[in-house]
């Protein structure tokens, strides 16, 4: 019980202070979780974060639940992951009811119009570096192309995309290992 | 029911957004088309409240949409939607194989995922860009090129893009300064 409860109130601070989303979370929850709990060592932290960033879903989300999981089995996970958006839940709630309210002001619409365009920024700049990231040779590029010109003017669901990229991945991944035991 | 279309579609987005944050926005883009639960230009003040306030960005965002679509109780509806996958996948891989992320075809999954998810952001960014960087009602009202230019959102988004580069701030900084602009100059 003192763990569950540990798990939850660890996670709930993480959820509740740490602003910038999963990967802003990283260093506090190993922070946490190596050098305040010792529940997991160095080691075993990164390959935590390694399947939290893997694996489909929010990656403070998955994270948490693996942590969890490691500490109180099943029920551990779902405490951690509790703890970890609970905050979001109570605050967006809260902000979402003011925002119907002030939506439509005139200060509010043009502060609004103002941070439209802040957004459009931060989401340009972060394709970019994702862009820098992630593609390194044709086949990225041809992958990045025909799943931008398959949503934008296609509009299939980003579920195909994402499932067929994949596959694409694994056939290219794999396929040097399929040419050695054609030859035996 | 709208609960369960929420509930739904939310796990859906859970199990298919790969890459944290803005890896689901595609998808809300897409809710945004097929259900109307949040009107386009709304989506990019669900990006700035979620990016402004503490908690991971896809929960905020998957709580601020259902919070939209069907009030408090659509919130925790699309919140529990989006997290069930996450919890049901992570237990699965714990148990079995905690060296998941260094097999061979999760690797080469991920090389395909990875440009293609870039993609799909970069549709986000293209389709939110043109609507407020461009005025393209203004254009084919009065036929003139020039017209199309949102000159005043143009000056504004270089000028972030710039600061972005150059500071490498928090992005909340930049929102607030933002908003202010948009209070001052009447955006």
């Amino acid at each position: 019980m003192k763990v569950l409860w540990e798990l939850f109130t660890m996670f709930f601070r993480i959820g509740a202070f740490t602003f910038g989303g999963g990967y802003a979370m990283l260093p506090i929850i190993q922070e946490e979780v190596v050098d305040n709990k010792k529940w997991l060592t160095e080691d075993e932290i990164l390959d935590c974060f390694a399947i939290g960033q893997s694996t489909p879903g929010v990656i403070a989300v998955n994270t948490a639940t693996f942590i969890g999981y490691k500490q109180k089995g099943i029920i551990g996970g779902i405490t951690a992951t509790t703890g970890v958006v609970l905050p979001s839940i109570v605050i967006i709630t809260i902000i979402s009811m003011f925002f119907n309210q002030f939506q439509n002001h005139k200060i509010v619409q043009h502060a609004l119009g103002g941070i439209r365009v802040a957004v459009v920024a931060l989401i340009l700049n972060t394709v970019y570096k994702m862009y820098k990231k992630s593609i390194k040779d044709w086949q990225g590029i041809s992958l990045f192309i025909a799943a931008f010109i398959l949503i934008a003017f296609v509009e299939i669901s980003p579920v195909f995309v994402i499932i067929i990229s994949a596959l694409i991945g694994i056939f290219i991944g794999q396929n040097g290992k399929f040419k050695e035991i054609g030859k035996r | 029911m709208i609960y369960i279309t929420l509930f739904l579609e939310f796990f859906k987005i859970g199990l298919f957004a790969i890459g944290g944050g803005l890896a689901a926005l595609p998808f809300i883009q897409k809710l945004s088309r097929d259900y109307g639960w949040i009107r386009q230009e709304e989506i990019l003040d669900m990006i700035a409240i979620s990016e402004s306030t503490p908690g991971p960005i896809g929960i905020n965002a998957a709580t601020f949409v259902g919070n939209r679509a069907a009030g408090v109780l659509g919130g925790i509806v699309t919140t529990i939607g989006v997290v069930t996958p996450s919890i049901i996948i992570i237990l699965i891989i714990a148990h079995y194989f905690s060296k998941f992320s260094e097999t061979l075809i999760v690797k080469s999954a991920f090389s395909g995922i990875r440009p293609a998810v870039t993609g799909l952001i970069a549709t986000v960014g293209f389709e939110v860009a043109k609507s407020s960087l461009f005025n393209i009602e203004r254009y084919t009202n009065t036929n003139n090129i020039l017209s199309i230019f949102d000159i005043k959102a143009m000056i504004l988004f270089f000028v972030i893009v710039y600061l972005l580069n150059k500071y490498k701030k928090h992005p909340i900084l930049y929102l607030i300064g933002a908003a202010l602009i948009g209070i001052i100059f009447q955006y």
